[in-house]
């Protein structure tokens, strides 16, 4: 006699915890075959609006944390996704329909990019910042720091990698995060919040909205308090709208990748999302 | 007779030998614009100096063809060390005619002769000369080995430093392998078409830099046009913004380099007699016309009436007057408009509420005039402490603490740069850490280098200028090649396959077109 499973209910994840939507809307997330699998939220505007409140008020604890802090809290993630392997390739073959050596090598990528991003987070500054050699008894200082709040479409054909591939390097270097999961893949996404909720991240650094991409990323690209937007996966939506959107408060804009891996591991990922801060400290005459 | 009182002492025109009237250089040559022609003035006098010429959509085509030209032929098959050499002849050049530049700049800007002899044209060569140094050793740049150029850029520059900025613009897009199309501010041509003859005497070849003068249509249409790589544009956030929406869905990267509203934050230990001097360069330096100009004076509460005190004293030694006479410290307001911009904030200051108070100060009759004013009693939510007035109006707030001047400093949608004073070296990098500006003066104040990165946080734009980082603005990594969005999405997989990140570095204007010219992918 076989056991009847428990289903797991699929909720937001905002502000370190798991909201419905409060819109009250769900929608059907299906086997490529069209089996239901899950009712995913269907976040609306004001649940974007939350997550960046979420996401701003979280921007000084971690962009406050020592670097070596964050690499061990990002390196404590990818641990976590180890740990629950079996359950997101299950998640994946099931939903995206592909063999289970697909969505194990898919799995594993995912983990080992995570590792190689946790481990940038006390390097970076080294590699992309510098002293400056100038003409007068200045110390003159450039160093790379986060940018704030970054709003990411993640790549819409991949369940979690392409998720972990536009996070990861955004939370490098201390900014925090309002991501959109793939629509049609979600549920990967809430279960890395769960890895996320155990995990050391602070509650806010990350956010993660299901539901349609086209409805909520234009309030999230023409929110004054976002700024930077990764339409890395919005390469399907009217993107040049929300670039122009963003121009209305200079967010920085990453536009939609191309290729078959849309968001490829690079240091350029990391000091995208960053500001370059140039400080002249005057050297007293002796 | 006060020792304000003095001999006139006016540098003199006659190193001048100027035309009457000036084309567009284009693929090495003057030629005539095909836009309507128009006077530039010196703003002291309102005398016209020169008939400028005006391109439109036409010699904009023609300019991007030469310049577009020039990269496939010469430029970037040139190896890099004979770029460097173009470059260091270019700084010699400034440097040779540096006293002919600097009256022109004064003449046709306002600035005090002082200002652009000592900082501006000095900082013209330095910016070539560095710049120079790095076209052979582009692997260093931090984009990886063997990086490329991006092609044509686009470069728009405002009004305030005219050739500071076109040095700013030009010397790295040049040492990267870049082509230029360099539009200057419609007041302020001369010193860039001038520069155009030190391009001839450098021999550098036909089409590797091109100057258009006109006004904001010719801009739009230099930041629209379909064969531009880059587009780099210093001038105001208004404008910045519509770049940023005309470039919309295009493949042109972009660096803007916007307005500000610097906070200039004075401890009550800072040593105070360079804390005054600072403060004075931070908002009456080329009458506060500096984007990143101290415009917003944050004094802890307890010293605020010594330092208003002392700031009242030493503004009521500056000169104001004729920006040739080598005594002046205070030039000319660039513009009747720009006049008329800095009468209306402050009026509304004053009407807000805050204490309007100016030294006695006798102005020119002819000409654009503004008396160095600062305001006190000045809060948070005034019009004077939000926007940009640009101009040399100083306003004042006060605070207790560190963290209240820091949260004081951070309230506005600019982030471009910010000044400490404070004898206390923690409390300098402290506060450094938690301001939201892309360059802080600690002890100092308006300080320039080739070799320093320039640029803003927030709403004061993106990307960088000068440094490694501003010479990064104008490369792209080995073999990129920028993927097109609309091609058909394969699943990802597993390899790495190196992917250029197509990331917007800086700023451009014109937002209307952008709604009909916008299209997917590459040009």
């Amino acid at each position: 006699m076989s056991r009847l499973a428990v289903p797991k209910t699929y909720k937001l994840y905002i502000g370190g915890k798991f909201p419905r939507s409060e819109s009250g809307r769900t929608y059907e997330v299906t086997t490529r075959s069209g089996e239901f699998l899950a009712n995913a939220a269907k976040a609306s505007r004001k649940d974007a609006r939350d997550a960046v409140v979420a996401a701003r008020s979280a921007v000084s604890g971690w962009s406050g944390a020592t670097p070596y802090n964050r690499g061990q809290v990002l390196y404590r993630i990818a641990e976590l996704l180890e740990g629950r392997r079996v359950q997101f390739i299950s998640e994946i073959e099931q939903s995206e329909g592909i063999s289970i050596e697909a969505a194990t090598a898919q799995v594993d990528e995912a983990i080992d990019r995570w590792v190689w991003y946790a481990g940038w987070a006390d390097k970076y500054v080294q590699v992309a910042g510098n002293a400056n050699p100038v003409s007068g008894p200045y110390f003159n200082l450039s160093v790379p720091e986060p940018t704030g709040v970054v709003a990411i479409v993640a790549p819409q054909k991949s369940s979690l990698l392409g998720l972990v591939s536009v996070v990861a390097p955004a939370l490098v270097a201390g900014n925090t995060v309002v991501v959109i999961a793939s629509e049609a893949l979600p549920l990967s996404a809430i279960s890395l919040s769960e890895v996320l909720a155990t995990s050391d991240v602070p509650g806010g650094v990350v956010n993660i909205l299901t539901g349609s991409p086209a409805e909520i990323t234009p309030w999230l690209a023409s929110h004054a308090d976002v700024n930077a937007l990764d339409l890395t996966g919005a390469g399907d939506l009217d993107w040049i709208d929300l670039e122009i959107a963003a121009a209305e408060t200079l967010k920085r804009v990453l536009r939609p990748g191309g290729g078959a891996d849309l968001a490829a591991p690079s240091l350029d990922r990391i000091t995208a999302l960053t500001e370059t801060k140039t400080v002249w400290h005057t050297k007293s005459l002796i | 007779m006060s020792f304000l009182d003095y001999a006139p002492a006016p540098e003199s025109t006659a190193i001048l030998s100027l035309k009457n009237e000036y084309g567009l250089f284009i693929n090495g040559e003057f030629v005539d614009g095909n836009g309507t022609p128009f006077a530039t003035i010196s703003p002291a006098t309102e005398k016209k100096i020169a008939m400028i010429s005006s391109a439109n959509e036409a010699d904009v085509d023609r300019a991007v063809a030469a310049a577009r030209a020039a990269y496939d032929n010469v430029w970037s098959r040139m190896s890099g060390s004979d770029r460097g050499k173009y470059l260091f002849r270019i700084a010699r050049l400034v440097q040779e005619r540096a006293r002919e530049l600097a009256v022109a700049e004064s003449l046709d800007n306002g600035k005090p002769i002082k200002e652009s002899r000592d900082v501006d044209v000095p900082l013209v060569a330095a910016w070539f000369f560095y710049y120079a140094g790095w076209a052979d050793k582009l692997d260093h740049a931090g984009v990886g080995p063997n990086p490329a150029s991006l092609g044509v850029a686009g470069q728009i520059i405002p009004w305030n430093f005219p050739l500071l900025m076109l040095a700013w613009k030009i010397a790295p897009a040049l040492a990267a392998g870049n082509t230029v199309v360099l539009k200057p501010a419609e007041t302020t041509s001369l010193t860039a078409l001038l520069f155009a003859e030190i391009l001839q005497q450098a021999d550098l070849p036909a089409g590797v830099v091109n100057i258009l003068t006109g006004a904001g249509a010719t801009g739009s249409a230099l930041v629209n046009h379909g064969d531009v790589n880059k587009i780099a544009f210093t001038g105001s956030t208004n404008v910045g913004r519509g770049i940023a929406r005309a470039i919309a869905g295009t493949d042109k990267r972009v660096t803007l380099e916007l307005g500000g509203k610097a906070a200039n934050i004075v401890f009550d230990d800072a040593p105070i007699d360079q804390a005054i001097e600072g403060i004075v360069n931070g908002i009456f330096f080329n009458q506060g016309h500096v984007c990143c100009a101290g415009s917003r004076l944050l004094v802890q509460e307890n010293i605020h009436d010594e330092v208003v005190d002392r700031l009242k004293q030493r503004l009521s030694t500056l000169r104001l007057g004729d920006p040739l006479d080598k005594n002046t410290d205070i030039g000319a307001v660039n513009s009747a408009a720009q006049l008329e911009r800095i009468r209306t904030l402050s009026d509304i200051g004053e009407a807000e509420g805050a204490e309007r108070w100016s030294p006695d100060c006798v102005l020119p009759s002819e000409g654009f005039w503004f008396a160095p004013t600062i305001f006190t009693n000045v809060s948070t939510s005034h019009r004077i402490a939000r926007e940009e007035i640009f101009g040399p109006v100083l306003s004042v707030l006060t605070f207790r603490t560190p963290a209240e001047a820091i949260a004081k400093a951070n309230n506005t949608p600019y982030g471009l740069s910010a000044g400490i004073w404070s004898d206390k070296g923690s409390r300098i990098l402290a506060v450094a850490d938690k301001l939201r500006a892309g360059v802080i003066w600690a002890n100092t104040f308006n300080k320039f280098d080739p070799a320093s990165p320039f640029g803003g946080y927030k709403e004061s734009g993106y990307g960088r200028e000068g440094g490694r980082h501003g010479l990064g603005a104008y490369l792209k990594p080995a073999g990129s090649v920028r993927q097109v969005p609309s091609a058909p999405a394969a699943d990802l997989t597993t390899s790495a396959a190196p992917a250029e990140l197509a990331a917007t570095e800086v700023a451009a204007p014109a937002a209307t077109e952008a709604a009909t010219t916008k299209k997917k992918g590459t040009k």
